[in-house]
């Protein structure tokens, strides 16, 4: 028996706590409300058992809370990806990790970071057209083979998940962590990837002016991954606490906006002129060229469709939440770009041959594939204290809370240490 | 014949003294021995308006009578003051009306037909259409709107004309209708020492590329008052641009000055020296107050924004601007100007509800320093009622509140200029030529009501001498967020701000009131 975080959706309970942090206040006590609220126990269960020779178990040595997580526990996530989730299943994608079994190729106690995406790799079928060129984040077959149903770990009943510990984990989905990389780096590599992925998603022209909207962890490594992979110009940065903007500033923003400034403010920078609807929003008419929503919220979302220019384009890297007025999107002829999660190849680059595999293939811009670009930015970038929040796994309604109220506390991620007592 | 100006010492009969605050006032006791600087009462109006007009018009000074320059098929532009005087707006019939009407008679008598007004708005805002009306009054408003009542427009290119630089190297470029007019006649309201004169056309007719070579921080700073002209950098470049305008087009001005009855009756308790309030000023100075302090925020400040000066008219000259001037700044001395004994450690300006710059507007945190530390600390003449190095104590509730459709550019001024530097030579480099040409503020002032990109940064340099000149500025009652971000500590009551004072000019100061509104000239000798 392992001892884990579990989570067993109620329908009452989801719609309870979607009312409930629906409202303003509720949104500010998010914390403390799906802290009492979540659908989430902790329990002793039985290991997750390996569905073949080339799983092996994990022991989780930091488990991440993403936003996706929090998303699920205040009940505001869509009901869309519900047939790609399996019941009950642990939580966890963001994990550094030790293996407990031998590997081809990776010794047990062999400290690694995982892919959390469940392909079809894992799971054991024949690779759809997306997993056979290298782009697993978009598999058709998340839903079938030799694991239950689950779009990553962390969402599949069988796997188990890092809010445990224990879990299970496929070969193809492991990358090994070098010695210098400490724990705390290492668990921001899953999230760092997915930013590399995010910014790979679109075709960035050298000095095109950039808006982020955001600078929690996703906004944070977006801008990393942008001053590492792109010739973007000025990158604009719309942040809520203070600590965000100076570590926006030390990651290479050119300037840091306040939510309430941020039209005037871009408006300035980028010209063109500022509009005022009778009903909602200010917009833009100019604006940056491309932005990158990675608050997750509809009204990030939205803030983004009305300040790129027209022909502009918006990338979600936040997991949306709720509807947005669309118009701006069609009135100002808006490119809207979703990135989820990370891959092996790229913005379409790649040719039919390239295989699935556990080792990094090297994509046709010559740069490596997103986890392994991520694991050199984790060890390269300014990241020191970026995880100064580590919870045991008894200790879980506290690190929701203080998840959610990371911002506000100068918290960019908080974790289980589920080793911890 | 009115008392002239005083200075009160206050001792211990002295009764609680009225200072301004924004949309409201208090009574504050100022400590003993401290000088409270009242105007002189207000000089009695002109019974016959109409009269005066006419008789100016017919025995101007150093031109030939009106009737006299007026011809048949020649071109007439008449130019007038915008809604930024007087202050506040004064009862109609305004005196711009009076005049119009006076002189488009002896036009229409004389066979012109080529007639345009335009208002001489600089910068500001365009007045709004029933602004112009109410400032022309109905019937011209009828006869020439929209055609041929116009807002001067700093930024039409096709309409302004450049005049060549003056031997100091400033360009003068002007409206250009104004300006290959065989007359212009100009109609000015003079509420302040520092307006009219040559500053008329060279400023309200002007465009930005004009402009910028007087209204900037260097010339602004080393302007030593400027309500007394011969001793204003400013002043000076604004002759140098009039000479240069003289070789081009004939002016013919008309001068007015006003007394100082600001307020109407219900509030005339605010006209008067404290000790000299009988109890139905005392009544209603508790019922106005009162009143005004329940308001909600919007409806007193509407309240303000409409109640009307019943100012009586104290003087009417016409003719060469060169002639005019000094006769029109003379009746302006007799108005405001009090002999002072000396400066003092410490300065005390009430702020009122109103500057130039917010008729009809909200009066923004800029505004708030401009109108204390550019208009206000300036009403002086010879030296400041303040040493170098003293504080200066201001009143005003200073919120953060700006007219988006006013003062578009203040809101990014206030928002990222000033929150990365209030000195305003550094801000003048870095952001006055992006502010200046940023497309936007420029439509904005073109099509809809909003000041010139420029604008804010003008009234920071109108308060740069004082700046400079003051070892510390406090706002008392102030927004401490706001005032801080503008570099001015706050106060909640006096006391703490004379204790705040104690660092920069000991614990037993010498303070000096500039009692005012109604405006109040400070002769420093
Ligand atoms: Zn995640
Ligand atoms: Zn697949």
């Amino acid at each position: 028996m392992i001892l884990a975080l579990e989570y067993h959706r109620s329908p009452a309970r989801y719609l309870a706590t979607r009312t409930a942090t629906g409202t303003k206040l509720g949104g500010r006590m998010a914390g403390l409300i799906a802290g009492n609220m979540a659908p989430l126990r902790l329990t002793n269960k039985a290991e997750p058992r390996r569905p073949g020779d080339d799983w092996t178990r994990l022991k989780p040595l930091l488990s991440g809370i993403c936003g996706s997580d929090l998303g699920l526990l205040n009940g505001r996530n869509s009901p869309y990806l519900t047939p790609m989730i399996s019941m009950p299943f642990t939580p966890g994608h963001e994990i550094v990790a030790e293996t407990m079994d031998e590997l081809p190729g990776l010794p047990k106690g062999s400290r690694v970071v995982m892919d959390p995406v469940l392909s079809c790799g894992p799971r054991g079928v024949e690779p759809c057209m997306w997993c056979a060129t290298g782009r697993q984040s978009r598999c058709d077959h998340v839903t079938g083979g030799s694991v239950s149903a689950g779009l990553q770990t962390g969402f599949c009943a069988d796997t188990g998940g890092g809010w445990s510990r224990q879990l299970v984990a496929h070969a193809s989905q492991l990358h090994r962590v070098p010695d210098e990389l400490s724990n705390e780096r290492a668990v921001l590599v899953e999230p760092i990837a997915c930013a590399v992925h995010s910014v790979r998603r679109v075709h960035v022209p050298a000095g095109a002016s950039v808006l982020l909207i955001g600078a929690g962890t996703v906004g944070l490594f977006t801008l990393l991954a942008l001053r590492e992979f792109t010739q973007a110009g000025p990158i604009y940065v719309v942040a809520k606490h203070g600590h965000q903007r100076a570590r926006a500033k030390e990651l290479g923003a050119t300037e840091v906006f306040e939510p309430k400034r941020a039209p005037r403010a871009l408006r300035r920078a980028t010209g063109g002129s500022l509009q005022h609807p009778e009903i909602g929003d200010e917009f833009l008419l100019g604006g940056a060229d491309i932005a990158f929503e990675c608050t997750g919220g509809a009204a990030g979302l939205s803030t983004a469709l009305r300040l790129v220019r027209a022909g502009g384009t918006v990338v979600v890297s936040g997991m949306p939440n709720s509807g947005v007025d669309l118009t701006p999107l069609w009135y100002r002829e808006l490119n809207l770009v979703g990135a989820y999660a990370s891959d092996h190849g790229g913005p379409g680059a790649l040719g039919d041959d390239v295989p699935n595999a556990a080792e990094e293939k090297v994509r046709a811009d010559g740069r490596g594939g997103d986890f392994a670009e991520a694991i050199s930015l984790a060890a390269g970038a300014p990241l020191d204290g970026y995880v100064d929040a580590v919870y045991p796994l008894s200790r879980w309604r506290d690190a929701i809370g203080h998840a959610f109220a990371a911002g506000r506390l100068g918290t960019v991620k908080v974790a289980f240490d589920p080793g911890q007592q | 014949m009115s008392r002239p100006g005083f200075v009160l010492e206050v001792d211990e009969r002295t009764p609680p003294l009225l200072i301004h605050q924004g949309e409201g006032f208090r009574l504050e006791g100022l400590p003993l021995g401290s000088k409270v600087i009242y105007p002189p009462d207000s000089l009695p109006g002109i019974r016959d308006v109409n009269a005066a007009i006419r008789h100016a018009l017919l025995h101007p000074h150093g031109m030939e009578p009106l009737p006299e320059l007026l011809k048949p098929g020649m071109k007439l532009t008449i130019a007038f003051d915008d809604i930024s005087i007087p202050l506040p707006q004064m009862q109609t019939p305004d005196i711009r009306q009076r005049i119009l009407e006076h002189v488009l008679e002896l036009a229409a008598r004389k066979g012109v037909d080529d007639v345009e007004l335009v208002a001489a708005n600089a910068l500001h805002r365009r007045m709004t259409p029933s602004e112009l009306k109410r400032a022309v009054g109905e019937r011209v408003f009828r006869a020439f709107f929209p055609e041929h009542l116009r807002n001067h427009d700093a930024e039409d290119k096709a309409n302004l004309v450049n005049l060549g630089k003056t031997d100091h190297g400033e360009d003068v470029e002007l409206n250009k209708r104004a300006v290959e007019s065989d007359l212009l006649i100009y109609v000015n309201i003079n509420l302040t020492a520092m307006s009219g004169g040559p500053k008329s056309v060279s400023v309200g007719l002007a465009s930005y590329n004009s402009l910028r070579h007087h209204h900037n921080s260097h010339t602004l700073k080393h302007s030593r008052s400027f309500n007394d002209p011969p001793n204003s950098a400013m002043h000076h470049s604004y002759n140098r641009m009039a000479d240069l305008l003289g070789g081009h087009v004939k002016v013919f001005t008309i001068e007015t000055t006003m007394n100082n009855e600001p307020f109407p009756s219900a509030m005339s308790f605010l006209n008067k020296r404290e000790w000299e309030w009988n109890l139905k000023d005392q009544a209603s100075y508790l019922a106005v107050k009162r009143g005004n302090d329940m308001l909600p925020p919007k409806m007193r400040r509407k309240l303000w924004q409409s109640s009307y000066a019943p100012y009586g008219v104290t003087g009417i000259n016409a003719g060469a601007p060169s002639q005019v001037h000094p006769l029109t700044l003379q009746k302006v001395h007799q108005q405001q100007r009090v002999e002072v004994n000396g400066q003092s450690d410490v300065g005390i300006f009430g702020v009122p509800f109103i500057c130039p710059y917010n008729v009809n507007s909200i009066m923004n945190p800029i505004l708030v320093t401009s109108m204390g530390l550019g208009y206000q600390f300036n009403m002086y003449l010879n030296q400041p009622i303040v040493r170098k190095g003293g504080v200066g104590i201001f009143y005003h509730p200073m919120p953060n509140e700006f007219h988006p459709v006013h003062h578009p550019s203040y809101i990014d001024f206030f928002e990222e200029v000033l929150a990365e530097t209030t000195d305003p030579a550094q801000l003048e480099a870095k952001y006055e030529k992006q502010f200046a040409t940023d497309e936007w503020y420029i439509h904005l002032y073109r099509n809809s009501y909003a000041y010139h990109g420029v604008h804010p940064f003008y009234m920071w340099y109108w308060a740069a001498h004082a700046m400079d000149h003051l070892g510390d500025v406090i706002f008392v009652g102030a927004d401490r967020r706001t005032a801080g971000r503008l570099g001015f500590r706050t106060a909640s009551t006096l006391g703490d701000a004379l204790e705040m004072a104690k660092h920069t000019v000991g614990s037993s100061p010498e303070i000096s009131y500039l009692h005012m509104p109604p405006l109040t000239l400070a002769d420093v000798r």
